[in-house]
């Protein structure tokens, strides 16, 4: 009896490899093998061509906490990180909110809300290209019309990277709108009548309704923007090429810099071991919180 | 500046501040006036315990052209216990929305307390609300959850306190108070929810179905509980449900609805002796009433060209309903009825069974003790008559009772 229900059990898991085998080996040729080599590069001298020459430990990372070009590069990195996401967040939220109303027509603006997600990230930052350009662009338009002085919003050295933040965000909003609209939505309408009944102010509904409710997916939407701001690279490579004077050199861009231009793999790989570690914390934090929170909510 | 020593400048300047400080001292006692107006007319208002509603013409129509209210009329006074029953789909709902609130009405005006609140927003109609599904929020605590309409109104903190102490120990959950919603039963959270209504002082308690969601036990137990604090309080309940032994067991007055009308009001009793038509006779009584087609022919009825039952209520001859509730069934020996049984429950303290007496009609007889019969023996049965209701073919009571009465 017992030998039999263990040969199943070994039958079945033999099945079970044999059907993630495919998965393991294209995650092996595309994720785990590239991820090994990056941290074997990143402890290596290397040649012009990218080639190991010797180990050298973290000779590497030590040279690039002492390098003003990466502390540059990470610092602007956190400040575009940070505003890109809270912009997201806060007006992703604030659309979500206007849009959850029930008034006719309201899907319209669902669907306009909710459109740059479909917009490939090199469309986007062309269509804001075009906007920013100081002779035919739209805002130079509007800063001429309001009598304005120009401003060159991708040759000044804090304009590029507000310009930067706000392609991002504009990119960004489109799918934060959507998953906070539904978290929104799903809010027991009940909730709201109580809130009616005693005429609860409109602060009192946002602070002990709305958001305790969606505050798990305000979470999760803040972790996984975070994570998308961390690995920007299109909209600086179309819009400044990282530039004016380095003032746009978000960290993936800063790598492929290293990696492709200066042919110093070694550092790059060494940037990369970094950013991964940073968005592993951040992805790991995402997880144990929601096995949290997803016990604190399944109760309810 | 103003003094620079200068007599007459002082003099002026004197002149300047009296005439101010006149004016302010008179501004300051016109508000304080209006404000002892107005606030004892508001203790007025809040404290008088005369809170009739009336509903007068009522009609709903959503987008969809559908009529979910045709035209509902009801008074219901202070202190009642007030039941909307109906099936699902009837409107209870939307008549408890229009009276908090929660919908705008087409038509029809509700009037609480003598004063028109139909376009009033819910928070000035001095209502409160038990929700089916408790509507609390899963992140305050229970007391948090309970005073959340008092910090909402800005009620001072102590007088929050106070309540909340007074009102825990109401529905006996003191020991609860720092909980959260997810922690607690079914019926522990329906007592925060309870207790949340009763906090807020008012006089009028909206219930959409609050108990449909617990067991059998608990509901009984609560049915009870709701039923002793409303007396206990006098306060006015307009309670939803598509239970009938709620409606029976609880209410004061019953609004039986059926597909957005209101087929009729009136106290348990009333419904059950004397249902207006076929369809509160069916809605009440467990099992439900034996709805039998009759023909009159020669002062007798006649249940399928079969049996004859004569009678001295005074009808034309023709054809029509007879309503007998199962327990006005007697078996017997040699009753004038008889048939198949069919269907047999026993139930310990009696049984129900069913009998086929051919032509598609079958009667559900109630009887309080224990029988042993097998489906298929033949049974015969006695109809109490003179406890049967009479209803034209359409539906619409003729007689009751006694004036259907046998003559043999
Ligand atoms: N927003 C809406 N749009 C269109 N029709 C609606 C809407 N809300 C309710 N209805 C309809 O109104 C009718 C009455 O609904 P209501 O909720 O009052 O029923 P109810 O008697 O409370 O039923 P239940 O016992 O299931 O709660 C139903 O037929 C329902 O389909
Ligand atoms: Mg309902």
């Amino acid at each position: 009896m017992k030998k039999a229900s263990n040969l199943k059990f070994r039958n079945e898991s033999a099945l079970g490899w044999l059907l993630l085998l495919p998965s393991f080996i294209i995650l092996g040729i595309f994720v785990f093998y590239p991820m090994l080599k990056t941290f074997f590069l990143s402890t290596q001298l290397t040649d012009l061509m990218g080639n190991p020459i010797k180990f050298i430990g973290f000779k590497n990372f030590s040279n690039l906490f002492t390098s003003d070009s990466f502390m540059t590069s990470f610092t602007i990195t956190l400040i575009f990180v940070f505003f890109s996401t809270l912009l997201t967040l806060v007006m992703a939220y604030l659309m979500a909110m206007s849009a959850s109303q029930k008034i006719m027509g309201i899907a319209v603006f669902r669907t306009m809300f909710s459109s740059t997600m479909g917009v490939s990230v090199t469309v986007a930052s062309i269509l804001w290209l075009f906007m920013f350009n100081p002779q035919i662009g739209m805002f130079s338009k509007i800063l001429t019309f309001l009598h304005l002085p120009q401003i060159n919003f991708l040759s000044d050295p804090t304009w590029s990277l507000v310009a930067i933040i706000g392609t991002t965000v504009w990119m960004n909003l489109g799918f934060a709108f959507l998953i906070l609209l539904g978290a929104i939505q799903a809010i027991p309408q009940d909730l709201y009548q109580v809130a009616d009944l005693d005429g609860a102010s409109w602060l009192m509904r946002l602070r002990k309704i709305t958001i305790p409710a969606t505050s798990p997916t305000i979470f999760f939407v803040t972790v996984v923007t975070l994570i998308n701001a961390f690995q920007t690279f299109g909209q600086v490579d179309i819009l400044t090429s990282g530039g004016p004077d380095y003032h746009t050199n978000l960290l993936v861009y800063a790598i492929y810099q290293d990696a492709f231009v200066n042919h110093s793999v070694g550092r790059a790989s060494a940037q990369s071991v970094i950013l991964t570690i940073i968005i592993m914390l951040f992805t790991m934090i995402q997880f144990y919180v929601k096995n949290r929170k997803g016990a604190n909510y399944a109760n309810e | 500046m103003l003094y620079d020593g200068d007599y007459r400048s002082y003099n002026a300047f004197f002149n300047l501040y009296v005439i101010v400080m006149t004016s302010l001292h008179q501004i300051v006692t016109i508000i304080l006036l209006t404000t002892i107006i107005i606030m004892t007319s508001m203790a007025f208002e809040r404290v008088q315990l005369y809170m009739t509603i009336e509903l007068r013409h009522l009609k709903k129509k959503y987008d969809n052209g559908e009529e979910v209210l045709t035209d509902i009329n009801a008074t219901i006074e202070n202190g009642q216990f007030y039941i909307l029953v109906g099936a699902s789909g009837s409107g209870k709902s939307t008549i408890l929305n229009a009276i908090a609130g929660f919908i705008p009405i087409n038509d029809g005006t509700v009037v609480i307390n003598e004063k028109d609140v139909t376009q009033l927003p819910p928070k000035d109609r001095n209502l409160s609300m038990v929700f089916q599904n408790y509507a609390l929020m899963p992140n305050l605590t229970v007391a948090e959850n309970i005073v959340f309409g008092l910090a909402a109104r800005h009620t001072a903190k102590d007088i929050q306190q106070q309540k909340l102490n007074d009102v825990l120990n109401l529905v006996h959950l003191e020991e609860y108070k720092n909980k959260k919603p997810g922690n607690l039963s079914g019926g522990q959270r329906q007592r925060v929810s309870l207790a949340r209504a009763l906090v807020s002082d008012a006089q009028i308690i909206l219930m959409d179905e609050p108990l449909s969601n617990l067991d059998a036990k608990l509901r009984a137990e609560m049915r009870k509980e709701i039923r002793a604090l409303q007396q206990q309080l006098g306060i006015t309940v307009i309670y939803v449900t598509h239970d009938q032994t709620e409606a029976m067991t609880m209410g004061d007055q019953v609004m039986v609805l059926n597909k957005g009308k209101i087929e009729q009001i009136g106290s348990p009793l009333e419904l059950y002796n004397a249902p207006a038509n076929t369809f509160v006779a069916d809605f009440f009584g467990s099992p439900s009433i034996n709805l039998l087609d009759v023909k009159m022919r020669h002062n007798s009825f006649h249940l399928n060209d079969q049996f004859e039952m004569l009678t001295n209520v005074d009808i034309d001859e023709g054809q029509y309903i007879l309503g007998v509730r199962p327990e006005n069934i007697v078996i017997s020996e040699n009753g004038a009825l008889r048939g198949e049984l069919t269907h047999i429950e026993p139930l310990g303290d009696g049984t129900n069974i069913e009998v086929n007496i051919g032509q598609n009609q079958s009667v559900r007889i109630k009887v309080s003790e224990q029988l042993d019969l097998t489906l298929g023996d033949v049974v015969s049965f006695n109809v109490l008559i003179d406890r049967a209701l009479l209803f034209t073919p359409s539906g619409q009571l003729l007689h009751t009772g006694k004036s259907v009465s046998a003559v043999i």
